[in-house]
């Protein structure tokens, strides 16, 4: 027998098995192998062949230089000619990807959560459309894409992405992602938190062609523009996104005239690998350990339930693995779970913005990271599950990596950043829809979700309202502006709420109160998508504590423009006070959790919500008593709170402290703690329970057993290796639920039989 | 030498143990958790965070609601610092949130001097007392 034919004829078999399955695929559905991936690729040979030819250092940085600088001036355009709210306040990337697909160069302004996503849609493209006959990749296509399951972080992100050829040869991409908002889901804005099924999500683009020649095509733009509410907006930020694209590529061949596409090539693949080898020279500075951490998700945006995101972070070696095994199984009908790439996107959003901001903004920074999930999960969810709101999950997902890595990072020698406490974490905005004041239909949503307050640093105060989590640069625009387009007015804006802040040796920056009410439409509407009204949504640091939580509050059956109209003294510039006073006559006040439904409006009603505080850092018992004393001057907290939280003795009028009477308050408080606070062992016998609190539906594991997972009853425990379905009950199916045995216990007491007594 | 772990705690890689950096209590073995060392207290969230609309008109009021969260406060024995605070599930156990592998650390800091204030790293931030330039 010959061996070798034998062999030859099995690879020849196996080939047209490959073939035959790839010819027949009924179905090119979100690939596992592609999204599940997130390291960059394997050097080709052609890669190597161009590291071989170009070796000068110099040269490499001079080009990557060149490639930062176009992919800055692509952000600028799409910054300034984006139609998209988004676009308009920095929530965009533009980047440069290598011919295997992986982003090496990304803007340094914008979200840098898309960065390491967009590589999975390249790869699906590199995988399925550059040899399929009916599509081809060719000089001057465009490809657009938002589907998550084809990596992204939710369906309201759009990108358009450019094959750049020289000589016919693919060497490099180049892509525009931006957060359009509008995508014609069940709910105006992009962000559903009613979808139930993937199917109530709105468009769901997989990669597909959408430009040839340079060009549009209108066909396919015109079926686009009938699928969402701002069928203007889509057309003009396509537009937008490949021009900057565009320049990009004119920018790449720039280099290509000058250094060559090998010079290019060389410098992508460069950059990626010595990323990868500088960040595991970093985690090797780490001290060896295994850091656990939990965070509190307290709603589904349709009822409010217990979600646990737990985390264990174990470095050993030149190793760092994230395990997030324990965390809240998916909500098979509710739309905050994540798509993994989500999820790992975002912990390197953690690692961009606040561990290792000086590396370049690409995927190798995440490469060497190793992560563990249960698939099924909250941050690994099946493709069936809808995850438009994947930010509550995702949220979630890097506050317990930030907590977590501080822990780490405290006793390195060399560090990039100051060791920091969780940022604030929620996205505490209106999304609005409807028809505005110059008749034409909008959803979207203001760019107040960009101010989150930011963590209490190893040595300084959290600055207030300063950034979103996932961009460090982004703006919160002008509320004026957005005026002229929609109509309703923000008649409260940028002002503190007192005492919210997160306590600390340095305090957390705080958030601010918003007050929007419609105006200048009948068609018009609410929505806000934010945990936290029950349970703060993340932790402090060595001691300081987290901020509060916050509700939403609403006044309605008043006109408030009437009221300033006609009686303007009764309309007061703050929640507590509009909510506490409750000066307008007839007028209905009511407060919710954050996740209030799209909710149509009527003129002159008040929606309510405030930001939150980044967390604290270090016992407030040490801080600084002139620090409090600012606060107090400043609005930020009262004089009553302040005494009582940092225990300092002032006058009240001056303001002037008395440092000997503060030291012996504190003294006399490490006294009281010392005799309050229980033994480890005693404190765990009296208030460590064996099951989760039986009253509220619970849903992850509990206590140290990641292997038994709760599913929103201590009756439903499940195995967290086949976790299955979850659906909940509709809300108001529950409600309806309660009110009918009410009914039934009241005819019942009443004797009044039941009008139908059929089944 | 001292290893500074965080605000407050070091590890003595001589004697193995946790310490606490205000008082210099000795908080148990490094190769354990330091919690168990500690003082716990269960914290009102009232207390931290009190409601700022009334509590007798409406559900939610900017405090936490104590059925759904715990504030857990770790004390040290000794002097009284509060060293950790951790926001956990009502009847969840405290996390053992720093499992550290000693010998790995004298390892490491067998090639390291001893640091004795904790190294802040770059100051990245704009002096603003200067106010706006425009």
């Amino acid at each position: 027998m010959n061996t070798k034919v034998n062999v030859d004829t099995e690879v020849e078999d196996q080939e047209l098995i490959q073939k035959f399955l790839k010819d027949t695929t009924l179905f090119l559905g979100p690939d596992p192998e592609i999204i599940r991936d997130h390291r960059i690729m394997p050097r080709t040979p052609s890669e190597e062949e161009c590291m071989d030819k170009y070796t000068d250092l110099n040269q490499i940085s001079s080009i990557r230089d060149r490639l930062q600088s176009a992919c800055e001036e692509g952000f600028e355009m799409v910054e300034q000619m984006g139609a998209a709210p988004g676009a308009k306040w920095g929530d965009i990337i533009t980047g440069i990807y290598s011919a295997s697909g992986d982003l090496t160069i990304g803007s340094a302004g914008g979200v840098l959560i898309f960065s390491a996503l967009v590589h999975h849609p390249i790869k699906f493209i590199i995988k399925n459309w550059v040899d399929e006959h009916t599509v081809g990749v060719n000089e001057g296509d465009g490809f657009i894409h938002n589907d998550s399951r084809y990596g992204n972080v939710h369906n309201t992100d759009q990108s358009m992405i450019l094959p750049v050829f020289h000589e016919g040869k693919l060497i490099c991409w180049a892509a525009s992602t931006v957060h359009e908002g509008e995508n014609g889901a069940i709910e105006p804005g992009g962000m559903p938190s009613m979808a139930e099924t993937s199917f109530d999500e709105g468009l769901k683009m997989s990669p597909f062609k959408v430009v040839e020649n340079y060009e549009i095509k209108r066909d396919i733009l015109t079926f686009l523009q009938n699928s969402v509410r701002e069928p203007k907006l889509q057309y003009e930020d396509m537009k937008v996104k490949l021009f900057a694209c565009m320049r990009l590529e004119q920018r790449i061949k720039e280099v290509f005239a000058t250094d060559g596409p090998d010079a290019l090539t060389a410098c992508l693949r460069y950059t990626n690998e010595s990323v990868v080898t500088e960040v595991r020279r970093r985690i090797t500075e780490w001290p060896d350990m295994t850091v656990r951490t939990q965070t509190i998700m307290d709603s589904t945006l349709r009822e409010n339930a217990l979600l646990k995101v737990n985390l264990a972070v174990t470095k050993k070696g030149d190793r760092l693995i994230f395990d997030f095994s324990g965390t809240s199984p998916e909500l098979t009908n509710r739309a905050i779970n994540t798509q993994l790439p989500g999820m790992k996107g975002m912990v390197g959003q953690a690692f961009m913005n606040h561990i290792w901001p000086d590396l370049p903004r690409g995927q190798a920074g995440l490469s060497p990271i190793e992560f563990v999930t249960q698939q099924g999960s909250l941050v690994d969810c099946s493709y069936e599950a809808p995850n438009s709101q994947s930010l509550m999950s995702i949220f979630h997902s890097f506050t317990v990596a930030q907590h977590a890595t501080a822990k780490f990072l405290y006793s390195c020698p060399d560090k990039y950043t100051r060791v920091l406490a969780p940022w604030h974490n929620m996205i505490n905005t209106f999304i609005w829809g409807g028809v505005n004041q110059h008749g034409e239909m909008l959803g979207n949503l203001c760019a107040d979700l960009n101010g989150m307050g930011g963590g209490a640093r190893m040595d300084r105060d959290g600055e207030h309202a300063l950034a979103p989590i996932f961009a460090t640069m982004a703006d919160i625009g002008e509320q004026e502006m957005n005026e002229e387009e929609v109509p309703f007015l923000q008649l409260v804006s940028k002002k503190m709420t007192a005492n919210t802040q997160a306590p600390g040796k340095y305090r957390g920056g705080m958030g601010y109160t918003m007050i929007a009410s419609t105006k200048d439409s009948d068609q018009w509407g609410f929505m806000t998508t934010t945990q936290g009204s029950k349970v703060p949504t993340i932790q402090g640091l060595f001691g300081g504590y987290a901020g509060g939580s916050y509700p939403l509050c609403k006044v309605t059956d008043v006109d408030v423009y009437d009221v300033l109209l006609k009686n303007p003294e009764q309309f007061k510039h703050s929640i507590h006070e509009t909510m506490n006073e409750q000066l307008f006559p007839g007028a209905k006040y009511s407060t919710h959790h954050m996740g209030m439904g799209f909710d149509i409006s009527k003129r002159g009603e008040l929606y309510m919500i405030s930001q939150g505080s980044g967390g604290g850092y270090g016992d407030p018992l040490e801080r600084d008593p002139t620090y409090v004393i600012m606060d107090i001057e400043e609005g930020l907290i009262t004089s009553d709170w302040a005494k009582k939280l940092y225990k300092v003795e002032f006058n009240e009028e001056t303001f002037a402290l008395d440092l000997e009477a503060t030291e012996k308050l504190r003294a006399d408080y490490r006294e009281l703690r010392k005799q309050q606070g229980k033994p480890y062992a005693e404190f765990v016998k009296e208030h460590v329970k064996d099951t989760p609190p039986a009253n509220i539906p619970f849903y992850g594991s509990w206590n140290g057993d990641v292997d038994t997972i709760y599913a929103g009853s201590l009756d439903d425990k499940r195995d967290a290796s086949n976790i299955g379905p979850i659906y909940v009950t509709n809300p108001k199916d529950v409600r309806i639920g309660e009110l009918e045995a009410e009914l039934e216990a009241v005819r019942k007491q009443a004797g009044i039989p039941s009008t139908d007594t059929r089944k | 030498m001292k290893v500074l772990m965080t605000e407050y705690l070091r590890i003595d890689l001589e004697t193995e143990n946790w310490e606490c950096r205000v008082c210099e209590h000795v908080v148990g073995s490094a190769r354990g958790n330091y919690k168990q060392g500690l003082l716990v207290y269960k914290r009102d969230p009232e207390d931290i965070h009190p409601s700022i609309i009334d509590p007798e008109k409406y559900k939610f009021t900017f405090c936490p609601d104590k059925d759904w969260v715990s504030i857990y406060e770790f004390y040290c024995p000794s002097c009284g610092t509060q060293m950790e605070v951790e926001y956990t599930f009502p009847g969840h156990e405290p996390l053992f949130d720093m499992e550290v592998d000693v010998d790995a650390l004298k390892e490491q800091w067998s090639h390291r001097e001893e640091i004795l204030e904790p190294v802040k790293g770059p100051n990245i931030l704009v002096d603003r007392t200067h106010g706006h330039n425009h």
